[in-house]
């Protein structure tokens, strides 16, 4: 055995310990082997999302579980504000992007894994990108950035016969951290409970009512708001828009804060809580970021070896007063925007022939549809198309011309998706053209 | 659980498309945007106007209350939703100065629904509902525009004279009002 195997055999053997032996833990199913760790460093290809404060846990906690394949994308550049707990990056580091310096340093630290870092925003990659995953992990601060890749991920589920293809699956592990609380997940879109089913959870924007900002401000936040939503529009200090980002914007608002704050004998504006405010900032704890990126880093070592059954599905953190957590399984939702349906298949047989009109015909004639004013709108290019509206006066004035179309003169291709809506349902319906081609003839 | 070991077989970099007609897919947004404008039951003063009938989250709503106030004038809002509804509510604005305790003069408007009270369930309509009774109902106590939410709580009749003043066009209390007469 030569010196590399050998050094190599014993770095690994505490997992080898794992997965080469069954233990009263293992998931019923488990086969040891040791062609699992083989899978882990050779085929297996994980995503990271996020290189912030979650994603320099989450890669560097995977690098050391024996992953090797591992894509990280952030669209930001490193802030000095994010060194004391993004420990990827230096001093010098200041203004490169996060996921270059990530991976670059993780590449450098841990011998033989291999980090690509994608310096782009998650909505810059098609499915085509997506699908060469085997687990996504995401470490966001985003909403929007979460339903989007949810959206995503489900949307690249198939369907045979109704029956969802477990191939076509890819897990999604997300953690979530503000302050001293935090919640890690596991999704297997399309079977438990997705981002959408789940959206309620998110607590909402602190938003102040209007009029307590414009007339009776009783926060030093009240002040703040103020000189946001109604003094910088009416000023246009500087002729942009706001941009939090930018230190004599900041500077501008902290100083009309102040006289606005002094006004009302109200304490408690500083710099930092006006850069709070203006741009959303969350409170970041170094240690609430390290256990709930261990979490899910533990989550996808378990989904990709089958060592263990993974979290079913849902867990919180807090350690405000010692430390409590809850495990728990958050359901899907029936009536899901995302993942409830299966995009149903509506054969048709000419679609050079057929009209729009006698395709809304067919959706409130059809016994299986029976619905009564259908709105049809689709994707063709990226963008949003509307087919129909006929309940909205001024959509349906322009979109009139489109029912005595064809399927084909409207741009719409063998497997489009059509949304529509409809009050016979509770959700828009996802229906999918598939052109039957007649080859009796080419026979 | 199931095992989800399938996982095994080797995934290729940018695989094509196993699927013909692949494409970008609509958002979670625009899938609740279309029910929310398909079903908009809009009250008889309520109009609608998209600018671009392929874009929903833009658009704007024209009330012409019947009864109250305000109604000999036709008031126009814009609506803007954004990518995260309706997680976040939309954002609304009034474009026609109006002579009001809760819109200001930069169109904001005080209604609780557009901002601390919103929903995920409410909806469009509930918006529309909402923006139509504040020219039913004026609200003093919370006001944007203080000063025609004191002449609302001390004198009516001057409020309402005020009101007609500034909907056919002019001065009210030093602020020049633009005509939005029906």
């Amino acid at each position: 055995m030569s010196e590399f195997q050998e050094s190599n055999q014993k770095r690994w053997s505490h997992l080898r310990k794992v997965l080469e032996r069954p233990g009263p833990f293992s998931h019923p199913e488990f086969e040891p082997s040791s062609e699992i760790l083989d899978f882990i460093m050779s085929s297996c290809k994980l995503l990271v999302i996020g290189a912030g404060g979650l994603g320099c846990e989450l890669l560097k906690d995977l690098a050391l579980l024996g992953f090797k394949n591992i894509h990280v994308i952030d669209m930001d550049t490193i802030d000095l504000s994010n060194l004391n707990r993004q420990f990827l990056f230096r001093h010098k580091d200041i203004g490169s992007s996060k996921a270059e310096i990530a991976a670059s340093f993780i590449n450098k630290k841990i011998p033989g894994c291999q980090v690509i870092p994608h310096f782009s925003k998650i909505q810059d990659f098609d499915e085509n990108f997506y699908r060469q995953f085997h687990i996504i992990v995401c470490g966001l601060d985003s909403i929007v950035a979460r339903r989007w890749i949810n959206g995503m991920l489900v949307s690249m589920l198939n369907y045979d016969d109704g029956v969802l293809d477990q191939q076509s699956v890819i897990p999604m592990v997300d953690g979530g951290t503000e302050g001293f609380k935090g919640n890690a997940r596991v999704i297997l879109p399309g079977m438990s409970a997705c981002v959408e089913c789940t959206l309620d959870l998110y607590p909402p924007q602190v938003n102040y009512p209007l009029c307590t900002i414009a007339n009776t401000p009783r926060l030093p936040e009240h002040c703040i708001e103020y000189v946001k939503l109604i003094l910088w529009p009416q000023e246009n200090p500087f002729n942009v828009p706001l941009d939090g980002d930018d230190t004599q914007h900041i500077a501008w608002i902290y100083e009309k804060s102040m006289e606005r704050s002094l006004q009302f004998n109200i304490p408690g504006i500083t710099y930092r809580l006006v850069q709070g405010v203006v741009k959303h900032i969350i409170p970041a704890v170094a240690s609430t970021n390290a256990v709930i990126a261990g979490i899910c880093a533990t989550e996808v070592f378990k989904i990709a070896t089958s060592c263990c059954v993974p979290m079913n599905n849902y867990m919180v953190f807090n350690d405000v007063d010692g430390i409590y957590t809850y495990t728990y399984e958050a359901e899907k939702k029936e009536d899901c925007l995302v993942c409830s349906q299966t995009p149903q298949i509506l054969e048709i047989k000419d679609p050079n022939k057929m009209k729009l009109r006698q395709l809304l015909e067919l959706l409130a004639e059809s016994a299986a549809y029976q619905m009564k004013t259908p709105g049809l709108t689709t994707v063709i290019d990226g963008r949003n198309k509307t087919l129909y509206m006929a309940t909205i006066k001024s959509i349906e004035e322009r979109t009139r011309d489109n029912l005595n179309k064809s399927l084909v003169e409207l741009g719409l291709r063998d497997g489009q998706d059509i949304l529509v809506a409809d009050v016979t349902s509770p959700t828009t319906l996802i229906i999918k053209l598939k052109y039957v081609i007649d080859d009796v003839e080419m026979k | 659980m199931i095992k989800l070991f399938s996982l095994k077989q080797q995934k290729k970099d940018g695989e094509p498309s196993p699927r013909p007609g692949n494409q970008k897919k609509a958002s979670a947004a625009q899938l609740r945007i279309t029910k929310d404008i398909n079903e908009l039951n809009l009250p008889k003063t309520c109009t609608t106007e998209f600018p671009d009938p392929d874009d929903l989250l833009t658009f704007k709503l024209i009330i012409c209350p019947d009864e109250g106030f305000y109604r000999t004038g036709r008031f126009i809002f814009s609506f803007k939703v954004g990518p995260n509804y309706p997680h976040e509510p939309p954002k609304v604005k009034c474009e026609t100065q109006v002579y009001h305790p809760n819109i200001d003069q930069q169109g904001n408007v005080c209604l609780n629904i557009l901002r601390e009270d919103w929903k995920p369930v409410l909806t469009i309509n509930s918006i529309v509902y909402g923006l139509q009774y504040l020219f039913l109902e004026p609200n003093p106590e919370d006001p944007l525009n203080k000063e025609a939410a004191e002449v609302l709580t001390n004198n009516r009749r001057l409020f309402e004279q005020n009101v007609q003043k500034a909907i056919r066009g002019g001065y009210v209390g030093g602020i020049y009002f633009d005509r939005c007469l029906k």
